[in-house]
């Protein structure tokens, strides 16, 4: 019997021990009208070597394009060493680490990890991973309004140039608890926030102000005016940020004249697979005065009865298993396996490797638009300094070009008609580390030629 | 285990060390990011070489327990084993390297994957769809609890906030009505577990959204009357959501949907063997029945003809909404899929039978022992309580002592102090995985620790001794917060 032990003799040993005469008979509690008698619909069991040849069929299907797509999900080599040890039964199978005296090698490398996540965000403390990127900015907002004593409003400002799937998941996930997500629009021409839009909104009660850096069009904004601004205002800041920028880019703890109070990013470019979408992971640092209104794990040093160090899950008192309806947030699985790829990752990499990452990244991209442009039909959308992504006009619809691209085995970027159709025909597209000069050729020929073909279809 | 600690990566570092081999070519910054937006200092980020990351890490990999180095009593966690298959079929270098907004033409194996998934969870369920959407366990409670909210606002409904919640429940259930915008109310168990049906009965009326259970509910026995309970919530309009963490011990016996279940969320990484990563990820897919359908969280995975395609806002305009950035954890969700075409469907019929077997077995040998079941009169389901109440009366030994003295013997403990209404609680749910050999040796660790309870209880009450650490100061770790390092020098 795949994956279950017991032998003949186990299962009549066992069931005279249970004073039970069959398996059958461990169920009779159930009502009997409530018991089915097969499952229908679910195919015979398969051996490893026939689920192994199934997969590998499935896989061809999706093949391996060409990829410039961004939009937060960040294509970057992993050192192997990452998922070698990330893979070990030690880490991949082992629990939540409740018991801390037999869980030290999880406990510690949180701890590792709150320490490096801070210090990149210019911040205190971190807490032990949210699910996504998405779902942090909508706990981040939940805890500013639990953090924010003085606003009544729970109204925040969020910029359209905030990725539209994290605006959509904060609506989603904090919108319940009748929170108001005010949006502010951008400059047309710069791709940045629109200043005036966003000063229209002096003298409100404004629970909190949230900066992208970069934002979803990769166009840096001037996050130091916009803190000022906020705070002047008696908002507290929420930022929003990419964990390699922050390589190169002002951490938002030294954002304006008082850094923000709350960071908040997707952590996938830290050594996780872009595997379709997950598991990646949240990543959430704030100042330590707001550290009780903080959701999710976190880890403490210690010692132990004898004096010696160790580490422990603290300040339980916030956590649902503790205060049930009056925690913090729902939160209990995190993303552990995937912080503790991106605790290799970072170790691996140190301040010079992640500083390289992010420079070859934020070059490749501008080689890569470089070549693109000079594609007739293609131009700039926004003229403002930028990171590793930036939007392209296309003189086509984005969606038919996009497919003709595929079928040449290259993924051309993310259509971004649906969420921005004032835009017109325009296109978010990345290169990283892993782009070469010859993939950004072979782009540039592969977008002349879908114009081509859009244009005579 | 080694009794011993592991350095601070940060310990290791030195300047000018690294892992150039890791590293691309130097690169310039481009000359238009301006000065003012530059990072002024680097980040604390350790400088080592890659041996040295792969010693540090490997190295604090053994000072965990796992399943796949110690048995896992963990109740209400399904610690069972996680193939190794499930991780190498998810790791093909196509599935990894899928981008989430790739177009469907280049994601027809992986969304052929997900379809059937959402297929056979309906099966096993039997509900009428199934979003996979979800993250963990309480993610899904909240996408749950958020549909149910979604339906009787789409009614005109707009009464009904109340969820009621048994007192054994998981805290994740009165912490996800809370974020739904909802009022907990709490009901009380009887005494041998099974709801209190008059306060039940009392509780339900215009402002009931409706019901959350665990069935076998967290006390480890099976709510017998929940065609009553669910007649009982559904006359006063309220639904019933169904907590599945405890699906496992009804694997191919019941389904949720023919119990009256309105709505209920998975644990892939308890029922369907996906690891737990020392804290997830998890998932959470939820499945509902027929009138919850319009409300599920997006996307979901349609199929047109032999195509396969993703459902959005246009195809379910009273969704939810998303609850991740792109679909939730699509890595995880394949490690289920090769499971359950692994098992298939003898197969998971299989874990509830074994699942139920090895509880059962556990408990009687347990009681024949000398210890105390909670629920004596009560069949185990996967899993079941033993009170360590009357050891903290005659010997002043608590749950906690035995949990942690098991430690010592190599066993990770059981779950202890959940659920909160039975003192000294330890809830043990050994899963189908596990052998007799394995159990009747940790039978043997419990047997030995009640003996060294009745005696000499000095090595019981500071266990453990044989881990790297011995028991930690919380109150210490909770007052002077440390929860980040600081290189010597700029310690305050």
């Amino acid at each position: 019997m795949p994956f279950i032990p017991h032998t003949k003799e186990d299962i009549r040993e066992m069931l005279a021990a249970i004073g039970a005469p069959s398996i059958e008979a461990l169920f009779d509690e159930i009502p009997q009208e409530l018991r089915i008698k097969s499952l229908t619909g679910i195919p015979e069991g398969l051996a490893e070597l026939e689920v192994g040849r199934l997969m590998t069929e499935r896989a061809k299907l999706d093949g391996t394009p060409l990829s410039f797509i961004g939009a937060g999900a960040y294509e970057h080599h992993i050192p192997s060493a990452v998922w070698a040890i990330t893979s070990r039964g030690e880490i991949y199978s082992a629990y939540t680490p409740y018991q801390a005296e037999a869980s030290q090698g999880t406990l510690q490398a949180i701890y590792e990890y709150q320490t490096m996540i801070a210090s990149l965000t210019g911040m205190q403390v971190s807490n032990a991973t949210l699910y996504d990127g998405g779902s942090a900015l909508a706990e981040a907002a939940l805890m500013a309004v639990r953090a924010h004593r003085k606003s009544t409003s729970m109204r925040l400002l969020v910029p359209a140039s905030v990725h539209p799937h994290y605006r959509k998941v904060a609506v989603a996930m904090a919108g319940n608890q009748d929170l108001v997500f005010d949006t502010i629009p951008y400059v047309r021409e710069t791709g940045r926030i629109d200043m005036a839009a966003l000063t229209a909104h002096a003298g409100e009660d404004i629970t909190a102000v949230v900066i992208p850096q970069p934002n979803f069009f990769g166009v840096l904004e001037d996050v130091d005016a916009l803190t000022d601004w906020a705070h002047a205002q008696g908002a507290l800041v929420i930022a929003v940020v990419n964990p390699t920028s922050l390589a190169l880019l002002k951490p938002p703890g030294e954002w304006g004249a008082k850094g923000v109070d709350i960071v908040v990013g997707e952590g996938q470019p830290l050594g996780v697979p872009l595997s379709s979408g997950g598991p990646y992971f949240g990543f959430m640092t704030t100042r330590m005065e707001h550290v009780r209104q903080m959701p999710g794990r976190i880890v403490g040093r210690t010692v132990d009865l004898d004096g010696r160090e160790g580490f422990t899950l603290t300040l339980q008192a916030r956590e649902q298993h503790i205060r049930r309806g009056k925690a913090t947030s729902n939160i209990c699985t995190n993303q552990g396996l995937l912080m503790t790829a991106a605790t290799i990752y970072m170790s691996i990499m140190g301040p010079e490797g992640l500083e390289r990452v992010a420079a070859q990244s934020a070059q490749r991209t501008r080689e890569l638009v470089a070549a693109l442009t000079r594609v007739k039909g293609v131009r700039k959308a926004f003229d403002s300094p930028h990171f590793h992504e930036a939007v392209l006009l296309l003189e086509r619809p984005a969606a038919v070009v996009l497919r003709e691209l595929a079928d040449r085995g290259v993924l051309g970027g993310f259509d971004l008609a649906a969420d921005y159709p004032e835009l017109g025909s325009a296109l978010l597209v990345c290169a990283t580390e892993t782009k070469t000069a010859a993939d950004i050729d072979r782009y540039s020929a592969a977008l002349a030629e879908a114009l081509r073909a859009a244009r005579a279809a | 285990m080694p009794n011993r600690r592991e350095k601070l990566i940060f310990e290791y570092s030195r300047p000018g060390r690294g892992a150039q081999g890791q590293w691309p070519a130097k690169a310039a910054v481009p000359a238009d990011i301006p000065a003012t937006l530059r990072r002024a200092s680097r980040p604390l980020l350790p400088e080592v070489s890659e041996l040295e990351a792969v010693r540090h890490f490997t190295r604090l990999s053994q000072l965990n327990f796992s399943i796949d180095t110690h048995f896992y009593p963990l109740g209400s966690c399904t610690m069972k084993y996680n193939p190794k298959a499930c991780h190498q079929y998810a790791m093909l270098p196509e599935f990894l390297g899928r981008h989430p907004l790739g177009p469907e033409s280049h994601g027809q194996g992986f969304l052929a994957c997900m379809y059937e998934l959402q297929e056979m969870l309906k099966a096993v369920t039997g509900m009428r769809g199934v979003s996979l959407a979800p993250m963990a366990g309480a993610h899904g409670e909240f996408a749950g609890v958020a549909m149910i909210r979604a339906y009787h606002r789409a009614r005109g409904d707009h009464a009904r906030n109340e969820i009621i919640v048994p007192e054994a429940a998981h805290g994740t259930n009165p912490a996800t009505a809370t974020m739904c915008g909802c009022v907990v109310r709490e009901i009380p168990v009887m005494a041998d577990g099974d709801v209190d049906f008059e306060a039940l009965k009392t509780a339900v009326g215009p402002q009931t959204a409706g019901i959350m259970l665990t069935n076998p509910s967290t006390l480890g026995v099976f709510e017998r009357r929940i065609k009553e309970v669910a007649g009982i919530v559904h006359a006063a309009g309220g639904l019933l959501y169904y907590d599945g963490a405890n699906l496992n011990a009804i694997l191919g016996k019941v389904r949720p949907g023919d119990m009256g279940f309105d709505v209920i969320h998975m644990n892939l990484h308890k029922t369907f063997s996906t690891p737990h990563g020392g804290g997830g990820p998890g998932s959470g897919a939820v499945g509902v029945s027929e009138r919850l359908l319009p409300f599920m969280p997006i996307p979901v995975v349609g199929r047109d003809g032999e195509q396969y395609r993703w459902l959005g806002e246009r195809d379910l305009p009273q969704s939810i909404g998303r609850l991740s950035a792109f679909m939730g954890n699509a890595g995880v969700l394949l490690r289920a899929y090769v499971y359950m075409r692994m098992l298939g469907r003898e197969g998971m019929a299989r874990v509830g039978d074994f699942a139920t077997l090895n509880a059962n077995y556990l408990l009687a040998k347990l009681t024949a022992a000398g210890f105390d079941a909670a629920y004596p009169s009560r069949r185990a389901s996967h899993e079941f309580i033993i009170t360590a109440k009357r050891q903290a009366r005659e010997h002043n030994v608590t749950a906690m002592d035995i949990a942690k003295r098991l430690l010592d013997f190599g066993f990770h403990a059981p779950t202890t102090y959940f659920p909160l209404l039975v003192p000294e609680c330890l809830l043990i749910e050994p899963s189908e995985t596990e052998s007799k050999e394995a159990l009747d040796a940790f039978i043997d660790a419990m047997v030995a620790i009640k003996r060294e309870a009745e005696g000499d209880t000095q090595l019981l009450k500071g266990a453990p001794h044989t881990l790297p650490v011995r028991r930690l100061d919380d109150v210490r770790a909770a007052r002077q917060l440390d929860l980040a390092w600081r290189p010597a020098a700029t310690r305050g």
